[in-house]
């Protein structure tokens, strides 16, 4: 045993000594004259643009972020599925309804996938999609004001995956589930797994100009794990692929016992078939219980409905609609090239990557070449559907992305590399290390039709020593890479936030165009916006007293409010009146148990506040909106429960 | 009809371009102002640039206490009026006239114009002077006085942070033609009197 120790030690110092070698070799490449070229290839100068927006899911933070390549400078952090005192989301009575789910109020999600809408295979820049994996959601953000405004819960899920990627019109956005669960969930011993433990795969229709998400239908597949997706395109449009791993249908230890198979599955789903068979009233409608919440830019306030039933399809009521297709060794990413012919299984534990072909599987299904069935689904014959594999290039291969020039780039987490190779020859043109231990990697417009090439980036899941160190927990790192010649060339080191797992990323000409600047405060139709000082006020209902009120710089109006209670619920109706670009005006008032407001020019915004002891109490505004910033103040004057002090409010004269 | 009379016909409906086109333009620009403020003065309206422009001067100019940019001023009645008046006396000459009246409408155009460029100075004046006493901020000039916030009547100026330009826009620009276009109806029809009497 001890030998056996040792042995191991050595060996990886071995592996530790041809890596630091490897390290070695590159740095000094890029040391001296060169040096200097690869630092202007990332310089955007002072007041200058980057070419291109990254979108960087945060994983478990999870919200977005927006970067700028070729620069690696972070502009934005994104709401999407947590409470974000900065702004006040999840935390104002606008929002706090975008966090809604069949389980209550959720503060927290975990984002995986980020996908931009597509209009006939090329990326349109109109919204961006990206999943919860935790309680199973959808969410859309408008990449016109880039907030969040829309999510969607989807029943019957859970570790919802496999998501959230856009067909080639934007037809679907596709979410996957991770686990199989009992559908309907039910009270039942777990070792009952196996037969009895199904897998949903949910196509979310996206209304063309709305962008409003639906359930078309979910598809109920043998319990197996759904790992990750992609739509076919070009040819293969009107197909869905589907990664599994877990086909051994375990429910413990799947460290081991999901990886005893030597080859698990890619579903491969016709969604036009299934998509015919619901319009003609196939499937069957199935009690369910999920929230749909959707943001209202007009009234600045977001509405949560609770869905009571969900289309369902069992794949055996659709013949010839889903096959599987045998991949190596618990495949992880399932990316399709640029021209839909191409289906690549990055097999996590196995020696070669395996790339599929559409045309080979239309063949073998049209001449019924199964090798068996699992659940009434055909299984086709791994021979019969090879395109080729890529021999040995690497160890754990996890996603694949495409230049749009006939190459491939495929991670890989336990060699720690990106890997270029030539779709067709499958030979490895080149190979760059990453650092450390890579996941995604993303190209411009890598899942479209029309890749943007010129960058790829490599999101890592281990940072150790590349920034000043910073105590135990560190943020992820992500390299940057010119994948414009033969060669890639290491250009940039730029930390990430939280931990992105995908991105997606394109030219930035088409969304700064759009991008707005104000909201209209003429289109303002929230209930209690008050769109002048004129309409400022403030109501007593019971024990709710409704202050609408106004921000322009640089004052609150009113500034002076008394009659409020102890036990008074106290909402601060604040409409910002400013119409400039980036006149932000905060609100936050002391010891409240919530966050601060930002409200944008043109926007309502609405806290609550319920004070619990009398005194004077102030608020102030938190953006430094103006040279008088420090004056933008204002009193609440509380009240014992029982005192008669009448309601009065005030702005610039004192409260008789 | 006389050569000159066409000329003064297209002189006399020149002007009228000012109520299509803007007269005067008035620009702030500032560092944190990367697109400029902007207010076009119109025969009968002040308009923004770009959206909200005059409310975010108003915002501004709110600090030194200057006045809000009025919604609508007396000229805005009195000007086209004015314009629509001297247009008409203007086709009656070239219909019915000989070019010594072309004369006299050009005398008649340059007061007026020196008039409301003398009318729109006061306002202007008054705009950068007349300062609420309250106000947040109170400036004064090396001399002591209080610093006026005046944007310049034609050119461009210093004032505190922005810089200010005042200059003439495409509405001008027909006025102006239209003058020149009656002076050169008197000149083509004079030369063609004296060849006449030559004759």
């Amino acid at each position: 045993m001890k030998n056996l120790l040792k042995i191991n030690i050595a060996f990886i110092f071995v592996i530790a000594a041809f890596t630091s070698c490897n390290n070695a070799k590159s740095s000094n490449g890029k040391s001296g004259a060169l040096a200097s070229n690869v630092a202007e290839k990332v310089y955007v100068a002072p007041g200058e643009h980057d070419e291109f927006y990254a979108f960087l899911s945060g994983g478990y933070s999870g919200n977005l972020t927006v970067y700028g390549l070729p620069s690696g400078r972070m502009f934005k952090e994104i709401p999407v599925f947590s409470q974000f005192p900065t702004s006040g989301y999840g935390y104002s009575e606008e929002t706090k309804p975008m966090l809604n789910t069949s389980h209550g109020f959720i503060p927290w999600g975990d984002s995986h996938h980020p996908d931009i809408s597509q209009t006939n295979g090329e990326i349109d820049g109109r919204f961006i999609f990206i999943n919860e994996n935790n309680t199973p959601r959808i969410a859309k953000i408008d990449l016109r004001t880039f907030e969040t405004t829309e999510i969607i819960e989807v029943p019957n899920s859970a570790g919802n995956h496999s998501s959230s990627f856009v067909t080639e019109n934007t037809e679907y956005v596709v979410a996957g589930t991770r686990f199989s669960i009992p559908i309907p969930q039910r009270d039942m011993p777990i070792k009952d797994y196996k037969g009895n433990f199904q897998g949903a795969l949910s196509f979310i229709s996206v209304a063309p100009e709305t962008g409003n998400m639906d359930i078309k239908f979910q598809i109920l597949m043998p319990g197996f794990n759904y790992d990750l997706s992609h739509p076919g395109r070009g040819k293969s449009h009107g197909w869905f692929f589907f990664t599994t791993y877990n086909t051994e249908e375990a429910s413990t230890l799947l460290e081991v016992n999901a990886s005893q198979n030597d080859k698990d599955f890619i579903a491969a789903i016709n969604w036009k078939k299934i998509e015919a068979y619901v319009n003609n009233g196939g499937g069957t409608m199935m009690p369910a219980n999920y929230a749909h919440n959707v943001y209202d830019e007009e009234t600045h306030t977001a509405t949560s409905t609770m869905k009571k039933e969900v289309r369902v399809v069992n794949p055996s009521e659709v013949p010839g609609a889903v096959y599987f297709l045998p991949t190596p060794k618990s495949p992880h990413g399932c990316d399709v090239d640029p021209s839909g012919e191409y289906i690549v299984g990055n097999g996590k534990l196995s020696a070669n990557l395996t790339v599929h072909s559409f045309t080979k599987m239309l063949d073998a299904i049209e001449n019924k070449k199964f090798a068996g069935e699992a659940y009434g689904i055909p299984i086709l014959n791994f021979e019969d559907v090879l395109a080729g594999s890529v021999e040995q290039p690497g160890l754990g291969p996890l996603h694949t992305e495409f230049d749009g020039k006939g190459n491939a780039y495929t991670t890989f987490f336990i060699s720690s590399e990106v890997v270029k190779w030539k779709l067709g020859t499958w030979e490895v043109l080149d190979r760059q290390p990453t650092f450390y231990s890579v996941g995604h990697l993303t190209i411009p417009g890598g899942n479209s039709s029309k890749p943007q090439g010129k960058y790829m980036f490599a999101m890592n899941k281990i940072t150790k020593d590349r920034y000043l160190p910073t105590g135990p927990e560190l943020e992820h790192s992500a390299q940057l890479y010119d994948i414009s010649g033969d060669k890639m060339e290491l250009l940039l080191d730029f930390p990430t936030h939280g931990e992105p797992h995908y991105a997606a990323a394109m030219r930035a000409d088409l969304i700064k165009e759009r991008s707005q600047k104000i909201y209209n405060l003429e289109d303002n139709k929230h209930p209690y916006a008050a769109k002048t000082d004129a309409d400022t006020k403030v109501v007593r209902k019971g024990n709710e007293v409704h202050i609408y009120m106004t921000t322009i710089r640089s004052h609150f109006s009113p500034d002076n409010i008394e009659g409020v209670k102890v036990g008074d619920k106290v909402y601060f109706h604040i409409t910002n009146l400013e119409q400039d670009f980036d006149v932000p005006h905060g609100f936050a008032m002391i010891g409240q148990n919530s966050s601060e407001l930002l409200v944008m020019p043109g926007q309502t915004k609405t806290s609550v506040w319920e004070p619990k002891q009398v005194g004077v109490w102030p608020f102030y505004c938190t953006d430094f909106c103006s040279a008088l910033h420090q004056e933008m103040q204002g009193y609440v004057r509380v009240s014992a429960v029982d005192s008669d002090t009448p309601l009065k409010w005030s702005l610039g004269e004192d409260i008789e | 009809m006389k050569k000159s009379n066409i000329i003064m016909l297209l002189a006399a409906i020149l002007p009228l371009g000012l109520f299509l086109f803007p007269l005067w333009r008035i620009t702030l620009e500032a560092p944190q102002y990367p697109i400029p403020l902007a207010m076009n003065i119109h025969i009968n309206d002040f308009s923004d640039v770009h959206p909200h422009d005059i409310k975010n001067i108003n915002l501004m100019n709110h600090y030194v206490g200057m006045q809000y940019i009025p919604e609508a001023i007396p000229e805005f009645k009195i000007f086209p009026a004015g314009i629509l008046i001297v247009s008409f006396l203007g086709l009656l000459i070239a219909w019915k006239g000989n070019y010594k009246w072309f004369l006299g409408w050009f005398i008649l155009m340059i007061v007026m114009s020196i008039a409301g460029m003398y009318d729109f100075y006061l306002w202007e004046h008054d705009y950068g002077h007349n300062l609420d006493p309250k106000a947040i901020m109170k400036f004064t000039n090396k001399d002591g006085t209080v610093m006026g916030f005046q944007p310049p009547l034609y050119g461009s100026r210093d004032i505190l942070n922005f810089r200010a330009h005042s200059y003439p826009q495409l509405g001008a620009l027909f006025l102006g033609l239209g003058i020149a276009a009656g002076l050169l109806a008197y000149v083509v029809g004079k030369k063609k009197d004296k060849k006449t009497l030559v004759m």
